[in-house]
């Protein structure tokens, strides 16, 4: 039996790290959303799970929370805000999807030599999750350094929150509050980050943060 | 306990007056009553502190406050080491809050000096009390604070302005080198109060490291050479009983913080240790003196003899190390004793000798040297005090210097018996050099005292000058009077340095005050001995004698000569003999090298009426090979690194991104 929950935590967790990693070759935004909800969607079922696993019934909270919020709330309002901007149709490609690629499966074994060699007291069940979440915030930052549209950089910091729930979970006794205050917080990054956006349309008639640095005078 | 409990309630007495000034700001007797209030506390403070180290056989007093960091609180001892030094600055608290009595009153600005002052006290104070590392680096940064607002009392000076800047930019390095040394120390596992940092095994490559740290750390506070560079600009732009304080005292909490640290916390040293530090205090005495030699500014000249001194106290506490490193307990206590001699009577007569600059710039409102001379008639008291200072200064018996320059000289004579070669050599050419800096100090005080006191009047500032005020008299009387006695009674003082040595060194000199005749024995009757009271009562009788001899058999008849002519040739004060004419030889033979010194005659062509003139260049070598450079390399980094605020959004987000995987990466490699 506890070959057997501890496989299934390992699938759902290496799941996540694989849909971070089709996030990162989406170029079209709507498509973009698409994978986000099932990264949210991942992650509830991995954080269901481990309160399985755990024992622990203040999980299965917070997997609700995952499962509301950053499955349903987030990308369809994030899909309404791209409506009504109206940028639906665009592509974006900063970096080459190959070298994109590449780097990801870099941070990953990045990731998984630091996690591993770092926590070699922990439970096991705990390492796998660590390293994976490593993996999964590495590759939200790569998502936001590599793209241009400001969507798909808020995109890329929620996916990055999601490894951050995944790590926080993986390790035991994190507080039930803890967890509704950071579900709140980004909720509320959200709402900022929204609102931002249409400011920043309003202004300069396009999300594309290019054209903020064009403004500042800056040479690129 | 009970003893560190009345020290803090001091402390916070200390730091309530420095708010009382504040809102007494409109007073008109706000200074008398600052003044009064800091003089008692530091009184009672230093009597504690006496009494403690005297009385209890300096067991440990121990309290630990719940203020500062949560979980780990404020931690204060007083032990024989601390309760020394504690005596030191509340002694010299003490004697400046008295000069300030009557000084004070001549300040422009007391608004800018009076809340200060109590402050830098209790910052001080609260450095030596301190028993754990946040307290200590805390009380460090409030003293230095506090002092560089107390150079800057004068701000519109600019050339107090660039000294408070040095100050405050050297003041920071200093700290984050001891934060890094008290890093190192507590190691991973954190233990910051120092019992558990003296409780802790360091590798010899950690005691390395530290010892380097903290040489910068205490060592540019204190002023060894080439950190120095911000004393003698800040030390004399304070008003001069403060002067007095950075000079006297404070340096003195910059070498507690070195012994604390070195003797204390990093536990056995190693023989190399000694010699680095015996070598930088050498270098720091001979250059500090040279300095000191080629200034005419008075209260500069005292600064760069703060440099000097430190580097003989630097050069007992090198000899300490190395001893104690070779098993040579009894030649270890007797080094230490010598340095923290040193370090009271640098404390005394440095103070001593600010308060006469002071007094003499209060009562002419000059500096140079090259506008005073003649003031032993105006100002007949405040000379002889002077006088004194300057005697005890430059080594002579009878008075205290000599007796800490002995002892030290007596400590290098025992390198001998020092199993390593390097040590055999090192010591008595670290010796020679204390032997010439002595000599120079000697020559720089008679220049200072000449031609400040003596002659005539260069100015009519100095034609006018008049005596200053009692307050100001009975400080420096005070101290005076302290050297002449810790000069002819040094067992009490070597006694009462025992428990410190005990401590510290596990060794101790032998019981002095036992010996008939209060001789002084550093090791055996056999080797060597001295007898300071013996020296004053032969120098005493011999003068009176001489002055009665003369006065009884010499002939009373008047004599009418002309005057020989080379001494008066003209009337004008111009042609006396000037501070640069008396530094010259000395200049020529060692500031050609040590200072590029360069001398150029400029002799107008013939028919021009202009006078011809000599002209004098000094390089500082440190300031133009070391510090030069350094900041050029930080103007040029801030300069590149200044593009840096104009970044996109995705490159700020590339940098955090790149950062957080080159430390992945080196974790991924290290472990």
């Amino acid at each position: 039996m506890d070959g057997l929950i501890f496989d299934i935590a390992h699938l759902l967790a290496g799941g996540l790290v694989l849909v971070s990693f089709m996030m990162l070759y989406q170029d079209r935004l709507y498509a973009l959303l698409n994978v986000y909800a099932l990264h949210a969607l991942v992650l509830a079922l991995s954080v269901a799970w481990q309160a399985f696993a755990q024992d622990a019934p203040h999980l299965y909270v917070t997997a609700l929370i995952a499962l509301v919020f950053k499955a349903i709330i987030i990308p369809v309002a994030l899909h309404r805000m791209i409506a009504r901007l109206g940028i639906h149709r665009e592509i974006e490609t900063v970096v080459g999807i190959g070298p994109t690629m590449l780097a990801g499966m870099g941070l990953v074994a990045l990731s998984m030599v630091v996690m591993l060699r770092v926590t070699a007291a922990a439970d096991p069940m705990a390492r796998e999750d660590l390293a994976f979440a490593l993996a999964v915030v590495l590759l939200g930052l790569l998502m936001m350094v590599t793209r241009r549209n400001a969507v798909s950089q808020v995109v890329g910091f929620m996916s990055l929150e999601n490894g951050l729930v995944l790590a926080a979970t993986g390790a035991r006794g994190m507080p039930l509050v803890v967890e509704i205050s950071v579900a709140f917080s980004i909720l509320i990054a959200l709402i900022v980050i929204g609102i931002m956006l249409f400011r920043i349309r309003e202004r300069f008639d396009t999300v594309d943060v290019h054209a903020l640095d064009r403004f500042r005078g800056e040479r690129r | 306990m009970i003893s560190v409990a009345v020290l803090l309630s001091g402390v916070a007495v200390l730091l309530a007056a420095a708010v009382a000034a504040i809102a007494l700001k409109h007073s008109p007797s706000v200074t008398r009553v600052i003044y009064g209030a800091t003089l008692i506390v530091s009184l009672a403070i230093a009597a504690t502190a006496l009494h403690h180290l005297v009385s209890a056989a300096a067991a440990p007093s121990l309290i630990a406050l719940p203020l500062g960091l949560p979980w780990v609180g404020a931690h204060f001892r007083l032990d024989a080491l601390s309760s020394f030094f504690l005596f030191v600055v509340g002694s010299g608290s003490a004697a400046s809050s008295l000069y300030g009595l009557g000084h004070g009153l001549h300040e422009k600005a007391p608004r800018r000096v009076l809340p200060f002052f109590p402050a830098f006290l209790a910052g001080m104070m609260l450095v030596i009390l301190a028993d754990d590392a946040f307290t200590f680096l805390l009380s460090w940064e409030f003293m230095s604070l506090a002092s560089w607002a107390l150079v800057m009392a004068h701000h519109h000076d600019r050339d107090n302005a660039r000294a408070g800047y040095v100050y405050l930019v050297m003041a920071s390095f200093g700290t984050l080198a001891l934060i890094l040394a008290f890093g190192l120390l507590a190691g991973a596992g954190g233990g910051y109060d120092f019992a558990s940092i003296r409780a802790a095994e360091h590798t010899p490559h950690l005691d390395a490291l530290v010892l380097a740290l903290v040489l910068l750390g205490a060592g540019s506070k204190a002023g060894l050479v080439p950190l120095h560079v911000w004393l003698p600009l800040a030390h004399p732009a304070a008003p001069s009983h403060v002067s007095a304080l950075m000079s006297g005292v404070m340096t003195k909490v910059a070498v507690y913080g070195f012994v604390r640290l070195i003797f204390d916390l990093l536990g056995e040293p190693t023989w190399w240790a000694g010699m680095i530090v015996l070598i930088l205090g050498g270098i720091t005495s001979v250059l500090g003196v040279l300095y000191a030699l080629m200034q005419h500014d008075l209260k500069r000249l005292l600064a760069y003899h703060t440099v000097e001194n430190i580097g003989i106290i630097f050069i007992g506490l090198g000899l300490a190390l190395a001893f104690q490193a070779n098993g040579m307990n009894w030649a270890a206590a007797l080094a230490l004793t010598a340095a923290l001699f040193h370090v009271f009577n640098h404390a005394l007569f440095k103070s001593l000798l600010f308060f006469g600059a002071g007094a003499v710039l209060a009562a002419t409102g000059e500096r140079d040297m090259e506008r005073l001379g003649g003031l032993i008639h105006r100002m007949p008291y405040t000379s002889i005090a002077f006088l004194v200072g300057c005697v005890a200064i430059s080594a002579l018996p009878p008075l205290n210097g000599f007796v800490s320059e002995w002892l030290t000289f007596q400590a290098i004579l025992q390198s001998p018996e020092l199993p390593q070669w390097g040590l055999k050599i090192m010591v008595p050419a670290v010796g020679a050099m204390l032997a010439l800096s002595a000599a120079l100090a000697a020559a720089c005080f008679v220049k200072a005292f000449g031609i400040t006191f003596l002659g005539r009047a260069r100015s009519s500032a100095a034609e006018t000058a008049e005596e200053v005020d009692r307050f100001s008299l009975a400080a420096m009387f005070a101290f005076a009077g302290l050297c002449l006695l810790a000069g002819i009674l040094p067992g009490f003082v070597i006694d009462g340095l025992a428990p410190v040595t005990q401590s510290l060194v596990t060794g101790r000199m032998p019981v002095q005050t036992e010996i008939p005749w209060f001789s002084i024995v550093p090791i055996a009757e056999s080797r060597s001995s001295y007898n300071g009271l013996l020296v004053f009562v032969f120098i005493a009788i011999s003068a009176t004698l001489a002055v009665l001899a003369i006065h009884r058999f010499a002939s009373h008849a008047v004599r009418r000569a002309p005057a020989w002519d080379c001494g008066w040739p003209d009337p004008s004060p111009e042609t006396q003999y000037t501070a640069a004419s008396f530094a010259q030889p000395i200049r020529r033979v060692y500031a050609t090298y040590a200072f590029r010194a360069k001398e150029t005659v400029e002799m107008p062509a013939p028919g021009d009426r202009r006078p011809a003139q000599l002209v004098v260049r000094l390089q500082d070598l440190v300031w133009d090979y070391l510090y030069e450079p350094i900041a050029g390399v930080v103007g040029l980094a801030a300069g590149r690194l200044n593009e840096l605020q104009f970044l996109t959004i995705r490159r700020y987000l590339g940098l955090v991104f790149l950062a957080l995987v080159s430390l992945l990466t080196v974790i991924a490699l290290w472990t």
